[in-house]
């Protein structure tokens, strides 16, 4: 038996958060301290069993633990991690104690205490773990419903004024999608037990199964439909703006940077395989949807006078680029669209935290149009903001800039006109990120901002290693790709898939 | 097509060339204030030492044979998925060599020069930063052996130009120039990605060597299509027709900046974009033919602009813009040209260079003022900074022996043998040079004096002339040097090819032609401007003068085309989100609440609910896997 790596992972920040709930309410800041320490095991823990994971192992799993849970049922505790869940994972532990960090006051004003902010924090965590690393179907739905109770209490305790409204709206659209997924779920047993005798929620077995295409067509929507809200797509993203401008920024972190994430992780791991033709079939919608998301996203963002709202509707247009990668059917188009995600959940926590930053420092307002000119008072967090902006817009040279490219030449490869079309994207998002920075930072300081200060040392210890990872990642990508590669060539495999080759053939030893 | 070399001896530090200022502005940027004082000289040691490096190579390159100037050097495997593949490597050859000596030797004399220009400025460690990042990103563009780290490179350079751009970011017009900049370049950045990606499903490759040793057995269309992407993208990073406007506006940012970045050095990316892709181009005639038509409008677009501008920089713009288009048309016109289109960017690298800092020379005397019409009869006050300007100005109209006459009077020879009208066009726009030369000759060192009372014109410090005077001894010699000593035609010709055709007319009346054309062009600047004062106010002049001194309407065509329906789309949708989109989900929202009004009774809470839900949904799945088991 070798060491229960995943279980232990997900254990810790889950005992961390009843220490820290049993901390003493009067004494907030050792729970804020308490918190950050416990968030760093995860951290730690992750970079151990990364440096364990056999990139060019042939099984699909690693770190595979499984037990009986509810055998008459065939549902049992099954946890393994192939490379997509593994950057997943790495990425959410790396941005969890970054994003207590950031929001140390965030718990400080709302309707609960500041020691249940953090361990809400902390019980996400483990439920993050648990969506990544389930390879049992009904595993992974109870993780992907519950997942909704901490965020709905993070905004709904702690969020601004219109956090009620914001936070029901986020939970009936969620728990709408989760209800055709879980009609679809049992439907998915119901056919395995028809065809194996014995039904089951194993994630290979399923994949395996072969079930014929009409079946499948109907499954695959309630899947899709409960991933596409959540990721969310066009047109099923109207709770995310509200959601994510009502929510403390390090809860809109949480909430987009990764647990949207789970949709889109959710399409490349469970719909392609299991679901297969049906994937193929619906391609050219799933593809339609995410290309108006791209432009739509981009178009509305342009036009919001909220920071936060912004971030919102700019996340809806790279989910668009995302769900895009995973339905061309091509190496580059999923390769990418895993590191697409991964930077999507890095740029995103950069804008949001320095958004954050910012709001702390001028009566939580996120009013783009009451700023003005804070580079002059606050340079490190303009420099900061400019990073964020430009990881945003996927500049070449940082890791945004090799998803995104993956994504649009792996579109290209199979649709040349639906790759060309999505490249135009570059231009809007250039031209909506640095308007927010031109609007923020730029021009004569607004005398209301007069005495704003710069970031504190905690405020640039928490962003300083976005910043370092973005870069350097987007130099050395191979630590990723290495890992993505193989999964993602098992899920071409299971879709049947093959990525076109070149129009004319390759010269002669031709050098690299 | 010649082989790779592999990278020893002194070109194992090719990478260090590209990494040594790059890590000069990770320090400056990085440590902040702390390097204040000894940031700058950092600065320039990191790109000095690239120099000498590069020097210490172009030696080695000329002790070996034409076939084996070829280096390459392979670092890493940068971007591997399936078989796309992509290194982290870098090719040295008899183009590259070129450009790194123009970008790290000039940039070296800017950064020495930046010294004097910002002594004052609180932010000036941060100049020097950017101004690394610029010089690093630039270095990386043109050694890249491959398009997507070309890509790279290509983008870095236009970071740093919005960073320096908008460096006064206090200025409202600045922060403005700034981000049109990068949005306009972002423009042509959808053309590098898509003929990138072009080239990749045709060939399966984005490395040069493999791209242009199989590029010639696509097809015809496929090729055009590579070759006008190509195109969108050094029109952006380039100020070519129609995303020009950029440019203009650019000169928001510090002089040094105007000078390094958009005349010596970014805007010729483009350049080298095209005469790279010699290969692409020369089996795709449409492309090469919109490349030229396109440098023909840029060349006369820039210099009718440089013709109606008061602002002494803007007026170089606009002057730059019309050299660029020279060489835009010169690498256009195919083998007879992509010698010269070289040639002619590195005899402007220097001598606009030279002229962009002779403007900041003449601000720095007076008070920052940018205006020609606030000038005049400097030339005593300032007699270096006249020099130099004089011999920058003669060499850019194409005077004999100036080193500009050399470069631009071999385009002309290539466009006349090529195109009889291409090659007249040519001609008429050194006329046009010629006037807008002398009159800003004329306007700034000639005439009377007009400046107002509280100015006093004086010289620079030596920080600042030295350069200066580098740069004009530069513009009077390096024509004649680098075409008859270095021999530039047969240096460059293994990479871009070089083919010579039969003159259409006698060299004589050539060389008297185009001469006599500058020269009228320099005598209308004369009789317009030194025999009769110049107004203070700008007069309403024609309607010619109007459009110019309007940048030909640029920026209003793109408002009422681009900008105006973007924005115009931007609140459309967003209305739509919020009534329609939104709205459904809303009424949807109300008329479920209407149905289970019976239930909301007994529910006083939706978390309630959902657990109530979450309970219903629970006992479905029991029933549904009992059913099941029972079946």
């Amino acid at each position: 038996m070798t060491f229960p790596w995943l279980t232990v992972l997900g254990l810790v920040p889950l005992v961390g958060s009843v220490i820290v709930a049993f901390l003493p309410t009067a004494r907030p800041t050792l729970a804020k301290q308490v918190a950050f320490v416990i968030s760093l095991i995860p951290l730690v823990l992750t970079i151990v069993m990364a440096l364990q994971f056999k990139a060019d192992s042939t099984a699909p799993f690693q770190f595979v633990e499984s037990h009986p849970w509810i055998p008459a049922f065939g549902i049992s505790y099954s946890v393994g991690i192939d490379g997509i869940a593994l950057v997943l994972i790495a990425m959410s532990t790396v941005l969890v104690p970054i994003v207590i960090l950031a929001g140390w006051n965030d718990g400080d004003t709302g309707r609960g205490s500041v020691k249940g902010y953090f361990a809400l924090v902390l019980v996400l965590e483990t439920l993050i773990i648990g969506v990544f690393s389930s390879i049992d179907v009904f595993m992974f739905y109870v993780f992907f419903e519950v997942m909704l109770v901490p965020i709905y209490f993070l905004i709904g305790r702690y969020g601004g004024v219109q956090r009620s409204y914001a936070a029901v709206k986020f939970l009936l659209y969620s728990l709408v999608g989760g209800l055709f997924m879980l009609a679809a779920l049992v439907g998915l047993y119901v056919v395995s037990a028809q065809m194996t005798g014995t039904g089951t929620f194993d994630f290979l077995s399923l994949a395996g199964l072969h079930i014929d295409p009409f079946t499948q067509k109907l499954l695959f929507l309630g899947f899709f439909f409960a991933f596409a809200v959540k990721a969310p797509l066009w047109p099923f993203h109207t709770w995310l703006p509200d959601a994510a401008a009502e929510a403390k920024p390090g809860t809109s972190v949480l909430l987009i940077g990764i647990l949207d994430k789970v949709g889109t992780f959710g399409m490349i791991r469970y719909c392609l395989p299991i679901f297969p033709a049906a994937s193929v079939f619906y391609a050219p919608i799933v593809i339609g949807m995410a290309l108006i998301g791209i432009f739509y996203g981009a178009y509305v963002a342009l036009g919001q006078t909220d920071m936060k709202r912004l971030f919102a509707y700019s996340s809806m247009s790279h989910f668009g680029f995302i769900a895009l990668g995973i339905f061309v059917f091509t190496a580059q188009g999923q390769s990418g669209s895993v590191v697409y995600m991964v930077a999507h959940g890095l740029s995103t926590a950069a804008l949001f935290l320095v958004a954050g930053y910012l709001m702390s420092r001028n009566r939580g307002s996120s009013n783009i149009n009451e700023y003005g000119g804070v580079n002059k008072a606050a340079p490190v967090m303009a420099g900061f903001f400019a990073l964020a902006a430009m990881s945003s817009l996927a500049l070449p040279g940082l890791i945004s800039f090799i998803g995104e490219f993956l994504v649009l030449i792996g579109s290209f490869e199979r649709y040349m006109w639906v790759g060309a079309l999505a490249t135009l994207g570059i231009v809007i998002t250039a031209a909506y990120v640095l308007r927010v920075y031109q609007k923020t930072m730029t021009g004569p300081l607004k005398p209301d901002l007069a005495g704003i200060k710069d970031l504190t040392g905690r405020e640039i210890a928490a962003m300083a290693p976005i910043a370092a990872i973005v870069i350097v990642l987007g130099f050395f990508p191979s630590p990723l790709l290495k890992v993505i590669n193989p999964a993602v060539d098992r899920t071409m495999v299971a879709t049947g898939s093959t990525t076109p080759g070149p129009a004319i053939a390759p010269a002669e030893g031709s050098a690299p | 097509m010649t082989d790779v070399m592999p990278a020893e001896g002194i070109f194992s530090l090719i990478w260090v060339i590209i990494a040594l200022p790059f890590v000069g502005a990770a320090i400056l940027l990085l440590l902040g204030r702390r390097t204040n004082s000894w940031g700058p000289y950092l600065g320039i040691a990191t790109v000095a030492v690239s120099a000498v490096l590069a020097i210490a190579m172009v030696f080695s390159m000329f002790g070996r044979a034409a076939e084996s100037r070829t280096v390459g050097q392979d670092l890493y495997t940068w971007v591997l998925v399936d078989k796309f593949q992509v290194h982290m490597a870098f090719q040295l050859d008899q183009l590259s060599i070129v450009f790194v000596l123009l970008i790290t030797v000039v940039g070296t004399l800017i950064h020495i020069y930046s010294l004097g220009y910002m002594a004052h400025d609180e932010n000036r460690r941060k100049f020097f930063g950017y101004l690394n990042l610029f010089v690093g990103a630039m270095l990386l563009l043109v050694l890249a052996n491959n398009y997507l780290l070309l890509y790279v490179g290509w983008e870095g350079v236009g970071l740093a130009s919005y960073l320096l751009i908008g460096f006064w970011q206090h200025k409202p017009s600045a922060a403005a120039a700034a981000k049109k900049a990068f949005i306009i370049n972002r423009v042509g950045d959808v053309g590098l990605s898509l003929a990138i990606m072009l080239i990749f499903v045709t060939v399966g490759s984005v490395t040069f060597h493999d791209v242009f040793g199989t590029v010639d057995k696509a097809n015809q269309g496929t090729l055009t299509a590579i070759g006008l992407l190509l195109l969108l993208a050094a029109c952006g990073k380039s100020a070519q027709f129609p995303l020009q406007a950029w440019l203009l506006d650019a000169m928001e940012g510090p002089t040094p900046v105007s000078a390094l970045i958009h005349a010596a050095t970014m805007v010729t990316a483009g350049v080298y974009l095209i005469a790279r892709s010699n290969v692409i181009f020369d089996h795709a005639p449409t492309a090469a033919l919109v490349v030229v038509i396109v440098g023909c409008i840029t060349m006369f677009m820039g210099a009718i602009i440089g013709s109606g501008k008061d602002d002494i920089k803007k007026s170089l713009a606009g002057s730059t813009m019309s050299q660029i288009g020279y060489m835009v048309l010169a690498v256009g016109l195919g083998p007879v040209g992509y010698v010269f289109g070289i040639f002619h960017l590195l005899t402007h690298g220097v001598f606009k260079a030279g002229l962009f800092l002779g403007a900041g020379s003449v601000m720095h005397g007076m008070k920052d003022n940018v205006n020609m019409r606030r000038y005049g009869a400097l030339r005593a006050f300032m007699v270096i900074t006249f020099i130099t300007f004089l011999a920058c100005t003669l060499s850019i109209m194409g005077i004999p022996p100036f080193s500009g006459f050399w470069s631009k009077d071999s385009i002309i020879h290539a466009a006349l043998e090529q195109n009889a009208f291409v090659g007249a066009l040519t001609i008429l726009a050194a006329g046009i040079t010629g006037f807008y030369m002398t009159r800003m000759v004329i306007m700034t060192f000639f005439s009377k004096a007009r400046w107002e009372d509280d100015v006093h014109p004086h010289e620079s410090p030596k920080v600042m002339t030295i350069p200066l005077i580098i740069l004009g001894i530069g513009a009077v010699v390096q024509g004649f040097l680098m075409l008859y000593w270095g021999d530039i035609v047969s240096w460059l010709e293994p990479v871009v090819g070089y083919q010579e055709k039969a003159m259409p007319l006698p060299e004589p009346v050539i060389l008297s032609l185009s001469i006599g054309v500058v020269l009228i062009g320099a005598v209308i600047a004369i009789l317009m401007y030194q025999r009769r004062p110049v107004p203070i106010e700008a007069p309403h002049g024609s309607w010619l003068t109007r459009a110019a001194r309007e940048e030909l309407y640029g920026n209003q065509v793109n408002d009422v085309l681009v900008v105006e329906p973007s924005l115009q789309l931007a609140t459309a949708t967003t209305w739509f989100d919020s009534k329609a989109v939104d709205g459904f989900v809303g009424w949807l929202a109300s008329f479920t609440g209407a149905l289970s009004g019976q239930l909301r009774r007994y529910q006083s809470g939706f978390a309630r609910s959902y657990a109530l839900s979450m309970v219903g949904g629970a006992v479905l799945v029991v029933l549904a896997l009992i059913l099941v088991r029972l079946s």
